[in-house]
């Protein structure tokens, strides 16, 4: 029983990661409609950051944190300036050619800075860990964080997406980005917003993600950011509670698969999982089906 | 996954830019940071004035997640091939060499093999990692050109009898590791956590398994994990720590190794750890705590610190030129570039010979060589595998020490 309860705190607090990346991913694609498959390697850069500024530098983890949001917020939005942008009105297929290439880009530039060899990450997290059942059970401080991080990060977003302006221009945008614009909402600055915002999140993820799993490479942010798209697609793409359970359930999911079924088949049984939700809910669990009116 | 889709879509992208040449994007600007990158490295200048050169050709990923182990072979043959060179070349003849990256992929690895053979190569001293290297394996057999791996520890890597290895097999190792445990008494139950999408993972494993049957301990856990899922391990070690073993055998290399540390450290666990060659390099892993590895005990051809005088030339020249201690794959890659000169010397070859007449007399002087080099001494080749001992290094205070 204690083990089992022990695989659902792992699995929780892999999910949470998974949740603020989906979160990022939902929310660019919500809106901007396309998908950023470069945001797991914002990530990494994100956590290549705070290794540079606290491990490097000898900063305070907090400043170091602080400074990768704001690097990153700012590669969010340059990326999205330099490569998105001037595709707007280009096909699909082109914008997420560009996402692929942004992606490849950033791994190459970290691998010509950093280099292929592995960095060991100092967790961020200074909480003790908390001991439950006489030690049977260890929560670890880095769990409690990132879950309650992803939390806080998700009601933040549904309150800014429905209480403030340009929340709310957000929403529109998404519904129909013409009509937005014919009604005065300035759809390439709420963009640019957007990928702000989803940028800023990645850092965070980036910081949780090294902090739980402490190694460091190039190529770090890609497979959970996978993940993270197929938590998202789970969850709803486009919803953020959607985004949110998508990421917890897949985490718990794959956990408990490696636990009780196969260590090897646990990626098999999560996609399987994700078929059957999609062939019963084609938009996901909290997606909304979205008519086309004639 | 997102490699095959990428492609795929790389591969579409190409298309519609030849359809419509106008349609230059920054798609096309992004992309070209991922296409394929080659280094080459003249070893001589030479080649203009027509004299003849022995061409050796390298191949290894110098990009992507296995950069470090390619890395690392492509300067240890830089080091030996100079070292050849400033000491008058083989059979008084100079050698060109030329490095290809192939990302650690079997169809890139096939790609840099054709470049390689365009340049004119006569001999191949790679590739790196086992799966490309079987696929070149393939090629070199139906060219009939000389190759040795330096690092390729798949069985599959020499199962030619152009094809030979420097480094230990991975059923050796598996062998070789279950018997130092069993006869040394480190432990009564063992639990294995390896990398069952890695053919040098699974093939440790696999012979490790079969030896331990005639080993006085017990493998009590099982588990594996994959490229894809290789984040978190917090199920593996838990399983190992239920299973109530004593020690953790951990046939992968060292990048998921520290994972495994940290989580064991999270949980509690404090097992016996013991790895294979690929925990060469867990010290140097970037501000790694390596109070982590202590009494981290692995099986391995070299380690940097031995008093061994080629030991420390190698180790040395290395230093000064690439600022890091040289890891196993270097060493073997020096040592493989050492060997092919024994081979040449030894069948009394010269650069005008065509690749396919040069790996026959090389093929046919191999029983005659026996090798002394920084990785082992009078080592011999049977069916391709060197016959040579493996060190047993353990962790102590934070430094390699040899057991």
């Amino acid at each position: 029983m204690i083990g089992f309860i022990s695989y659902l705190v792992n699995g929780i607090s892999l999910g949470s990661v998974y949740a603020i990346i989906a979160l990022g991913y939902t929310m660019v694609y919500g809106i901007a409609k396309m998908l950023n498959f470069a945001h797991g390697d914002v990530i990494m850069i994100g956590a290549f950051v705070v290794f540079s500024t606290v491990s490097g530098a000898g900063l305070p983890p907090v400043i170091g944190v602080l400074i990768s949001v704001v690097a990153c917020t700012l590669l969010g939005m340059a990326i999205e300036r330099i490569a998105y942008k001037p595709l707007r009105k280009a096909s699909k297929l082109a914008v997420l050619i560009t996402a692929i290439g942004v992606s490849y880009f950033l791994q190459n530039v970290a691998l010509l800075i950093y280099g292929a060899n592995t960095k060991s990450f100092t967790s961020v997290v200074t909480i003790e860990p908390l001991t439950l059942a006489d030690g049977a059970l260890v929560i670890s401080g880095e769990t409690i964080v990132t879950v309650a991080a992803c939390i806080i990060i998700m009601i933040g977003l549904m309150t800014f997406m429905k209480y403030s302006k340009s929340g709310r221009a957000m929403l529109a945008v998404s519904e129909d980005s013409g009509a937005a614009q014919l009604m005065g909402v300035n759809v390439n600055s709420t963009i640019a917003l957007t990928f702000a915002i989803g940028s800023a999140l990645a850092a965070i993820a980036g910081v949780l993600l090294c902090s739980s799993y402490p190694s460091l490479t190039p190529y770090t942010g890609s497979m959970p950011g996978i993940k993270a798209f197929v938590a998202a697609v789970f969850g709803g793409i486009g919803s953020i509670p959607g985004a949110f359970i998508g990421g917890i359930l897949l985490g718990v999911i794959e956990i408990l698969g490696k636990a009780y079924v196969s260590s090897q088949l646990a990626d098999a049984i999560v996609f399987a999982v994700l078929i059957i939700v999609l062939l019963v809910k084609p938009t996901g669990l909290l997606g909304k089906q979205i008519q086309e009116k004639v | 996954m997102k490699k095959a889709l990428s492609l795929l879509l790389v591969g579409a992208m190409t298309l519609s830019l030849a359809a419509c040449g106008n349609s230059s994007s920054d798609s096309a600007e992004t992309d070209s940071a991922a296409t394929e990158e080659s280094t080459t490295t003249e070893a001589s200048d030479s080649e203009g004035s027509g004299e003849a050169v022995f061409k050796i050709g390298g191949i290894g990923p110098i990009t992507g997640g296995t950069a470090i182990y390619g890395t690392a072979v492509q300067n240890g043959i830089q080091i030996a091939v100079d070292e050849i060179n400033a000491a008058g070349g083989i059979n008084g003849y100079q050698i060109n060499y030329d490095f290809q990256d192939d990302e650690g992929d079997s169809e890139k690895a096939i790609n840099a093999y054709n470049t390689l053979k365009d340049w004119g190569m006569q001999v191949l001293v790679g590739t790196v990692t086992s799966a490309p290297c079987i696929a070149v394996a393939e090629e070199t057999h139906n060219d009939n050109m000389f190759q040795i791996t330096p690092s390729g520890t798949a069985v599959e890597c020499v199962q030619y009898e152009n094809t030979l290895r420097m480094c230990f097999s991975d059923p050796t190792q598996g062998t070789e590791s279950a018997k130092y445990i069993g006869e040394n008494g480190m432990a009564t139950k063992v639990a294995v956590i390896y990398d069952s999408s890695d053919v040098y993972s699974t093939g440790i494993y696999e012979a490790f398994a079969a030896e331990a049957a005639n080993q006085p301990f017990e493998i009590v856990s099982v588990e594996a994990f994959t490229a894809d899922s290789k984040t978190d391990f917090s199920v593996q070690v838990q399983k190992s720590k239920e299973a109530g073993a004593d020690l953790l055998f951990m046939p992968f290399y060292y990048t998921e190794a520290s994972l495994v540390l940290a989580e064991c450290d999270k949980q509690g666990y404090e097992p016996v750890f013991f790895g294979c060659d690929g925990m060469d390099g867990i010290l140097g892993v970037e501000n790694f705590d390596v109070a982590l590895a202590e009494g981290l005990t692995f099986l391995a051809p070299f380690v940097a610190k031995s008093e061994d005088e080629m030991v420390q030339n190698f180790v040395t020249k290395y230093e000064e030129a690439y600022g890091e201690t040289p890891n196993q794959f270097a060493a073997d890659a020096y040592d493989s570039v050492y060997v092919v000169k024994a081979a040449i010397e030894a069948a009394g070859a010269t650069p005008d010979m065509s690749a396919s007449d040069l790996c026959d007399a090389m093929v046919g002087a191999m029983p005659s060589v026996t090798y002394d080099g920084v990785t082992g001494k009078s080592i011999t080749w049977t069916d391709g595998e060197p016959n040579k001992a493996p060190l047993v290094v353990q962790v102590v205070n934070g430094e390699y020490t040899e057991l």
